[in-house]
């Protein structure tokens, strides 16, 4: 069998429904390959956003995305859209086209050292040098992508490999000697950490996007209502418990909510679970819940005591860990420690100052979450993101999909266009500032092309507001690059020129008009808000302060 | 914390591109190699690096559980305490005639071998663990070092344990 109709029937077998990809030179044999089969290929208008779409999929269904890609450029461009996946893990099976074999090294046409490249940015990769090690290879990098702490793999194929001929058996199991995740937790780690659950007055849960990653919501529903506990989250674990529920504080951080940030720092407990205490989540390293023991759940050894010292470590399966854990404990009612938190809840909310005549951003996020409380949100980056992660309160796990660890722009709206795919009766929105919209706008050619109806609500504010509002806190207002409006552009034309369908807010009583007819639309749609331009995201940790320094911008 | 020297053995799976995947790791980490030497083992598909690497606990541990996570590293181990541990180095040494027997007999002391004569220099071959080595290299620097080579430093725990 050709080897390009090879790596298509294993993908088939792998159970991939959908790839997003852009074909080239290199890669050309696959493609080919790819046109008898049912797999879905949907043409990106750019690689960068090929990645984040299989990227998008892939949190929005736990499942391993898929993109495709030539060599050279082709593979260079899917280089931002590895590094998002990688920092968050997301599993991912990136393929990109190569040079022949004898070409490598030659500095050939559209030749690029991709697996140089990608090295410190995948979990793992290969180019493949023996075509009877091909399928081996596609076996392994779904199978390395999916599981332990997910992440992206990526395979590059040299365009003879894929010419050549080769007998097709897939194989059923991997054997990796140097790779085996440790799933089970270790019981006595898992008794000490309940043992200081049950000693503790004031306990906390954190759970971070490993939660969404071993499917472990209800097990941390489960022990926070048998502690019971408070939960924050970090921004990668929105969604861990519906954040409507009275014991969750909302996500934690530098715009965190002031009373998860608070209730923080007065825990005696921290229970984090998947979580890898990022310097965004956690502030000053040394001053992190000063007087807190700390439970550490991870899946993955080197983020145990990598940022903050841990009292007991459990490597494992959060959701296996959790359950060993909910059948030991038992429930004590810590009546002051509830009292308090409720108080600082009631203390410090979020707030904005609502406007008759400019539309508030976050009023924007509200009324989204008001009219399409069930909808799956992606964000870009910027103010956008961090309104959306305070006023769009997350119902389900996987409802909300942002770039955490690398806060790449331009990843909201191909995500968007990702998840939409794996669900196309969900109403699916990104919530965008205009800054990072452009940086993949161009994916508009491909929703209307596969009528993929994404719903883009662009915080239109001007600026690269979040840069700015660093400026204007940090820089004395010296706005350095940072102003993006002219007055010729405009997003509804950008859309209608696309096919899609735009429109344009200005005042505050229209917001709801607008979306509620995109929402009725069955294309994708790109509502222009024009918004409070010099609007501010608080609270506000500066960086490299501890949590309780937290500004109000009043 | 204080900074310290760890010997570290690392088995890897023999495949190419290993030895790149290995180094890329120290990089990005901002880890710092002393030395490193690489060489096979006791089977064709395993291949044995020996890592010395210099930091302080955290940054140690964190060595030790980022290579863990590279898919074709098998196993790693702390050798630094307890352990057999050897360097080898050539030296190219000035010799004039006058000189020759007082080199010989100071390589003779340390087990040295000349492995190489010519009209006014020898190549000496010693090795040894590393301060050894140093303690030689430095008695010879007196005659005039004029070339010196010294491989990674290779290591393997005392008594009947192994590290695979
Ligand atoms: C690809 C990329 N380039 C630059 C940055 C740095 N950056 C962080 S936020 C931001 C501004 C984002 O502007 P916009 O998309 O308009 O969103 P806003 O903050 O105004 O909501 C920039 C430039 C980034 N995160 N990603």
């Amino acid at each position: 069998m050709r080897a390009a109709d090879a790596i298509v029937k294993a993908l088939e077998m792998e159970g991939v429904e959908h790839i997003f990809g852009i074909p080239g030179g290199a890669i050309l044999e696959v493609y080919d390959a790819l046109y008898d089969s049912e797999i879905v290929h949907i043409l990106t208008r750019h690689e960068q956003a090929a990645v984040h779409a299989a990227d998008g999929y892939a949190r929005a269904t736990g499942r391993v995305g898929v993109a495709f890609a030539t060599s050279g450029p082709g593979a260079t461009n899917t280089v931002t859209g590895i590094a998002t996946a990688y920092m968050d893990s997301s599993p991912l099976v990136v393929m990109t086209g190569q040079v022949p074999r004898p070409m490598i090294g030659n500095d050939a046409f559209q030749e690029a050292d991709t697996t140089g490249i990608t090295m410190p940015i995948t979990k793992h990769n290969y180019l493949v040098t023996d075509e009877k090690q091909l399928l081996r290879i596609i076996k392994e990098a779904f199978y390395i992508a999916s599981t332990g702490r997910p992440g992206p793999v990526l395979i590059d194929l040299p365009r003879d490999v894929t010419m050549a001929d080769i007998d097709f058996d897939y194989p059923e199991k991997v054997d990796l000697i140097g790779y085996k995740p440790k799933i089970k937790g270790h019981p006595k780690q898992i008794k000490k950490a309940v043992d200081l659950i049950m000693k503790s007055e004031r306990p906390i849960i954190l759970a971070g996007g490993g939660v969404r990653l071993s499917n472990a919501h209800e097990e941390v529903l489960k022990l926070a209502e048998t502690i019971p506990a408070f939960v924050v989250t970090t921004l990668m674990g929105k969604g861990a418990i519906p954040e409507e529920h009275p014991l969750c504080l909302g996500f934690i951080g530098m715009h965190g909510t002031k009373y998860g940030n608070y209730a923080v720092m007065e825990a005696d407990l921290i229970i984090a679970i998947g979580c890898r205490f990022s310097d965004r989540t956690v502030g000053k390293f040394s001053e992190f819940a000063p007087n807190a023991k700390i439970i550490h759940i991870d899946i993955d050894p080197a983020e145990i005591g990598k940022n903050v010292r841990v009292d007991v470590p459990i490597v494992g399966d959060a959701k296996l860990i959790l359950q060993e854990m909910i059948k030991m404990i038992k429930t004590k009612q810590r009546k002051e420690w509830m009292d308090r938190v409720k108080e600082l809840k009631k203390k410090y909310p979020l707030k904005y100052k609502q406007d008759e005549n400019v539309i508030k951003p976050q009023f924007v996020i509200e009324k989204i979450y008001e009219l399409a409380p069930d909808a799956i949100v992606t964000t870009e980056v910027g103010q956008n993101q961090m309104w959306a992660a305070q006023y769009f309160k997350v119902k389900y796990p996987r409802q909300f999909i942002t770039s955490g660890g690398l806060g790449t722009m331009g990843f909201g709206f191909p995500a968007a266009m990702g998840a939409q795919v794996a669900f196309p009766d969900k109403t699916v929105v990104d919530i965008a500032g205009d800054g990072s919209f452009l940086m993949n706008i161009q994916e508009l050619a491909t929703c209307v092309d596969y009528n993929i109806p994404v719903k883009v609500c662009v915080l239109n504010n001007a600026y690269l507001g979040m840069v700015r509002q660093w400026q204007q806190l940090f820089y004395k207002k010296r706005y350095s690059a940072t102003r993006l409006r002219y007055p010729e552009l405009s997003f509804e034309k950008i859309a209608e020129g696309f096919g899609a369908h735009g429109i344009t807010v200005e005042k505050p009583s229209e917001v709801e008009d607008a979306l509620k007819e995109a929402f009725e639309i069955d294309k994708p749609v790109v509502i222009d808000f024009h918004v409070e331009v010099e609007e501010n995201v608080f609270p506000f940790v500066p960086p490299g302060r501890s949590l309780r320094e937290v500004l109000d911008g009043e | 914390m204080s900074e310290k020297r760890c010997t570290i053995a690392v088995l890897v799976e023999n495949k190419p591109g290993v030895l790149a995947r290995v180094s890329s790791l120290f990089r990005r980490r901002g880890f710092n190699i002393e030395s490193l030497a690489v060489g096979t083992t006791e089977r064709e598909d395993i291949s044995r690096m020996t890592i010395v690497v210099r930091g302080n606990d955290r940054t140690l541990e964190q060595v030790m559980k980022q290579l863990n996570k590279l898919i074709e590293v098998i196993k790693v181990s702390d050798l630094s305490e307890n352990s057999v541990e050897r360097e080898l180095a050539l030296i190219k040494v000035h010799a004039t005639p006058a000189k020759r027997s007082e080199i010989i007999e100071i390589a003779n002391i340390f087990r040295a071998r000349i492995v190489d004569v010519a009209r006014d220099s020898f190549i000496i071959e010693i090795t040894g663990d590393e301060e050894k080595i140093n303690a030689f290299v430095d008695l010879m620097r007196q005659y005039g070092i004029k070339e010196m080579a010294r491989t990674g430093k290779i290591s393997m725990a005392r008594g009947p344990k192994t590290v695979g």
